[in-house]
């Protein structure tokens, strides 16, 4: 199957490159300064793609997870950053999206994203439990219509630069740490005083400080399903899948640099292939195990989508956990690749060949949410889930 | 069988409240069930009722409740008695 007869239209694709040739001017400013994107994202909301995943019927697209992946590809290309906040603002919608709708207040709210082009961000992180989403100790705190919720967040995602923030903590405040809830809250019903300061190897762009975080708001704000469903049915692996989009690209942009590399060598030196062809074939290969591995995923989770059991299976689970390692441990080695190909001009910022910034941006890749922890928890449902002997299947 | 599971939960469920506190039908993942120990849960079930879990009742919703794998556990051993 051809993902890219999937794309609906030139209509979103078009608009990503818009959006990414905005990124590109200011990719490297970014970076360096680490300062918020204000650009790309003021692109993203021009091309009106903050609401596309949300459903016709509530205003939005109904863009799929594949054409969300090709636009965090092909920002991703130019700055990863700003790919980045595109794509964890749609992993925060596809939350709403699959367990909003159906409810009052968040379709509502859905209706206004696509209307005012809302940001969403991340708070899924807390002080003294680390990047375990699945674990909180603050708990929401609901007084009748009201919910009120405080929270030492050590990360939150673009958390100055969001519209709204998605949150989670336990339900109530006896409730076990793994009994969570999500909640929405709009800019003007929280806080924020900063805490932790986002001065980064790469990612710099996404400005993604730790601040104390306290809100009140109506109660009908969390999300109508336990965090638990919300994390395996919809987070977990758009995250995955989202991420490896982002990946995907920016070790893309890598490889196209080493090859115009090797291109003027070749040109350069007519009858005589260049030193660094056969590792560019060698890296061309690599990377096109990243692309279907992605392309993999998607379609795996597309296919279980209408299917609330498949997507809590562990199958799923061990599937997307795989896609995750693989995508984040081999654009470390394809980026290498291309590192080898272009020498010190590679090494060095401000040439056509530098590579530095796709090499920290990519070196998030490994951390966000542990490969350790992911690798440990596929380890743990290896001792029941068994193994899929067929291929095509 | 669900005296059995509730003895396993006991031991294996890691709950921070205890089994005789919870209804055959209660949420075990509200309770605190976390996923490393629903999956120490499975490897007792199996041993106990000689038993394995096929890839399709491997979800959350299978281990949900006491009854909710009461359920599963009956349903596989029907499927062993009519193979």
């Amino acid at each position: 199957m051809n993902m890219m007869s999937e794309i609906r239209g030139a209509g979103l694709v078009e608009r990503a490159r818009q959006v990414a040739a905005i990124a590109a001017k200011h990719a490297d400013a970014v970076d360096k300064e680490g300062r918020f994107p204000h650009e790309a994202v003021a692109a993203m909301k021009e091309a009106r793609l903050f609401g596309i995943q949300i459903p016709i019927l509530l205003g939005g697209e109904g863009a799929t997870i594949a054409e969300i992946a090709e636009i965090c590809s092909i920002i991703a290309q130019e700055c990863a950053s700003s790919a980045m906040i595109f794509a964890m603002h749609h992993i925060k919608l596809s939350s709403c999206v699959s367990h909003g709708t159906g409810d009052e207040w968040h379709e509502a709210f859905m209706h206004r994203i696509v209307r005012e082009q809302l940001l969403l961000g991340s708070a899924t992180t807390e002080a003294g439990i680390g990047g375990n989403l699945r674990n909180s100790i603050c708990a929401i705190e609901v007084d009748g219509d009201i919910c009120r919720l405080t929270k030492e967040a050590s990360v939150i995602s673009y958390g100055k630069y969001a519209d709204a923030i998605l949150i989670t903590s336990r339900s109530h405040k006896d409730a076990a740490s793994t009994d969570q809830v999500m909640t929405v809250f709009l800019k003007d019903q929280y806080t924020l005083e900063q805490t932790h300061v986002w001065d980064t190897l790469g990612m710099r762009g996404t400005c993604s400080d730790g601040f104390l975080f306290k809100a009140e708001a109506p109660s009908v704000q969390i999300l109508p399903k336990p965090f638990a469903e919300i994390a395996a049915e919809s987070m977990l692996a758009t995250c995955h899948l989202l991420w490896s989009g982002v990946w995907y690209g920016i070790a893309l942009n890598a490889v196209t640099r080493a090859q115009a590399f090797v291109r003027a060598a070749a040109r350069a030196n007519p009858g005589v292939t260049p030193p660094g062809a056969l590792r560019l074939a060698e890296a061309t290969a690599e990377l096109h195990l990243i692309k279907s591995n992605t392309i993999a995923g998607i379609e795996r989770f597309e296919a279980a989508k209408e299917d609330p059991a498949q997507l809590s299976s562990m199958g799923f689970a061990v599937a997307m956990n795989n896609v995750k390692i693989a995508t984040s441990q081999k654009i470390l080695s394809v980026i290498n690749q291309a590192m080898m190909i272009c020498g010190i001009a590679g090494y060095k910022n401000g040439t056509p060949y530098s590579l530095g910034r796709h090499l920290r941006d990519a070196h998030s890749a490994q951390l966000m949410i542990s490969n350790d922890r992911i690798l440990s928890n596929t380890a743990t449902m290896l001792t029941v889930h068994k193994l899929d002997t067929s291929l095509m299947a | 069988m669900k005296d059995k599971i509730r003895e396993l939960l006991g031991k294996l469920g890691g709950l921070p409240v205890a089994v005789d506190t919870l209804a055959d039908g209660a949420d075990l993942y509200a309770a605190g069930l976390s996923s490393f120990a629903s999956v120490q849960l499975m490897l007792g079930i199996e041993d106990a009722f000689d038993i394995e879990f096929p890839d399709h009742l491997l979800n959350r919703k299978s281990f949900a409740s006491i009854d909710a794998i009461a359920e599963t556990v009956t349903a596989i051993l029907d499927g062993q008695e009519a193979a």
